[in-house]
């Protein structure tokens, strides 16, 4: 034992340990900087408020839109749960229908041909030109609402997938039609696993469009009344003057967006860390 | 995993497979292998050497069957069936997302058998390759030389008849390769499997194998045999042996000819 205490006084110099207090350094500064710039850039904007007596319908402070945050909250998260219902419903048919289009894609080719170009100009043609055909056609308003939020959301997991599943490593593939492997089984226990990592970051990306789709739609549905979302509120407040309450539903709004990349995050965090390079720490 | 008690000397192994006047052309003009014969025999571990360009690969492919031949034929005795192959590939070849031992599984997963089925087979198998300890381990868990072991593994795990290499330490520093060339010679002694085994290497070609088949470029065809009758088993002493190196030197002078054939480049 005595050898091993040596070994380890000796193997720990004085670099190793400068090396050691900047790692804690670091991993201290990862969530202290943001926060502290984030507190700074608040007090900053209450203090231009205070300083130049800005007047409240022109801009409010932070105070002041906590407070309306709170005051409003009953008719606020009515709206929240409104836009969330519809972002997360919009998300889930991306998923479906992205996965679904990209598994379709990769089984023939001739339908890929087929309809990968329609895919590509729904996703080019601005959302905010569409819509208001769609509301148009489109009875249901939620159903409107929907649609418009999956026409933006669901590209990103179709192209990215598409993208895994036609990554599959050529040896691997090989292997698989030496022993006879069935299209569906390449498909489950190659192309899939493979793809995961390429739709997780799909996912991310998908689950930040998706509620830009829903606020973007809603601003064009502009119908308002019970069962109206956060964007809806926002441009009444507007019509109202009623400049804090915009803020209070812009900050929820910021908020949605923030929780649903982190859980995207989160989830692709648990499903990679134990294989994938992305989620994996360097040694040193 | 009955085994026979010994593999018989060269000339006395039943027929296991025979590539007849086989030929593959690409795109109608460029012929990647020309009027290839060869009989391979139960037992037999086999080296194909040759320069890039000879079609080695090329017939391991046609042989696995991932390739059909232009003209020519390949006959398995008495058929060929999923199983009868097992093959290692240059680089490992697992699924990162796999632990070992479901990497080790996935002949068998194709076949529709869970893996508790064949649990055995699996620890067999990684038993045979030492790596029993790691059967939980993901690949990224694992050096280099490791993961090879764990795709001669998977090869090994169906006792295919035949075992395709294609390169498969070529990537791998030196000791690991002497250290992993030492085991595949004491596990083809074990299982009495029948090796191809395409390498550069006149060194490696002539401690592992009984016959060397010499190939050349342009167009790929086999230009002569070198017959390797140094006893098995082999070990770190033949490696340094006076009959290694002479072993060595004719198989180098097959090469050298092969390059100096006519139709040749005097390139590569």
């Amino acid at each position: 034992m005595s050898t091993t205490d040596m070994n380890t006084a000796t193997l720990v110099d004085e670099e190793e340990l400068r090396y050691a207090r900047a790692e804690k350094r670091e991993k201290i500064a990862k969530w202290l900087l943001p926060v502290l710039v984030i507190a700074l850039a608040i007090f900053l904007w209450d203090r231009m408020v205070v300083w130049n007596d800005i007047p409240h319908y022109i801009l409010p402070g932070p105070g002041l839109v906590l407070e309306t945050l709170i005051k409003d909250w009953g008719m606020l998260s009515d709206a929240l749960i409104v836009t969330l219902k519809i972002t997360l419903a919009a998300l889930a048919v991306a998923v479906i229908g992205g996965v679904g289009l990209a598994i379709l894609f990769t089984q023939s080719r001739y339908f890929e041909m087929s309809f990968y170009p329609f895919a590509v100009i729904l996703q080019v043609t601005p959302v905010v030109s569409i819509a208001p055909l769609i509301f148009i056609y489109v009875d249901s308003r939620i159903a409107g609402l929907l649609l418009c939020a999956w026409i933006v959301a669901f590209f990103p997991i179709l192209s990215n997938t598409t993208l895994g599943l036609n990554s599959t490593d050529h040896n691997l593939r090989d292997l698989y039609k030496i022993y006879g492997a069935t299209r569906w089984q390449r498909l489950r226990y190659l192309q899939l696993p493979t793809a995961l990592p390429y739709f997780l970051g799909g996912l991310r990306i998908a689950g930040g469009l998706s509620l830009i789709g829903a606020v973007v739609a809603e601003y064009v549905a502009g119908t308002g009344g019970i069962g109206s979302g956060l964007a809806f509120r926002i441009l009444e407040a507007g019509y109202r003057l009623n400049i804090p309450r915009m803020f209070a539903a812009l900050l929820l709004i910021a908020a949605t967006g923030v929780v649903i990349f982190t859980a995207a995050s989160l989830l692709s965090h648990a499903l990679l860390h134990k294989w994938h390079e992305s989620a994996i720490k360097r040694e040193s | 995993m009955t085994l026979p008690p010994s593999i018989p000397p060269m000339g006395q192994r039943d027929k296991l497979l025979e590539m007849s006047n086989v030929d593959k052309v690409f795109g109608g003009t460029v012929v990647a292998l020309k009027d290839m014969n060869l009989t391979v025999n139960q037992g037999d571990f086999i080296s194909l050497l040759g320069p890039s360009g000879c079609g080695k690969s090329t017939a391991l492919r046609l042989i696995s069957g991932l390739m059909r031949p232009t003209s020519g034929h390949i006959n398995w005795e008495g058929g060929q069936k999923t199983g009868d192959l097992g093959v290692v590939f240059q680089e490992p070849t697992l699924m990162p997302w796999a632990t070992v031992e479901q990497n080790v599984w996935l002949p068998f997963r194709l076949r529709g058998k869970s893996i508790r089925d064949v649990q055995d087979e699996i620890m067999w198998a990684l038993k045979m390759v030492g790596l029993e300890k790691f059967q939980k381990s993901y690949p990224r868990e694992l050096s280099g030389g490791m993961k090879m072991r764990v795709s001669i593994a998977r090869s090994l795990v169906t006792e295919p008849r035949l075992i395709l290499m294609d390169e498969p330490f070529a990537a791998l520093d030196e000791i690991t390769r002497h250290k992993l060339n030492n085991d595949l010679l004491e596990l083809r002694d074990k299982l009495k499997c029948t090796v191809i085994f395409v390498t550069h290497s006149v060194f490696e070609s002539v401690f592992l194998s009984d016959r060397i088949v010499v190939m050349a470029a342009r167009p790929g065809r086999v230009s002569s045999e070198v017959t390797v009758d140094a006893p098995y088993p082999r070990t770190e002493e033949f490696r340094t042996s006076a009959e290694y190196a002479e072993l060595c030197r004719k198989a180098s002078d097959a090469l050298h000819g092969a390059m100096n054939e006519h139709g040749t480049r005097a390139s590569a």
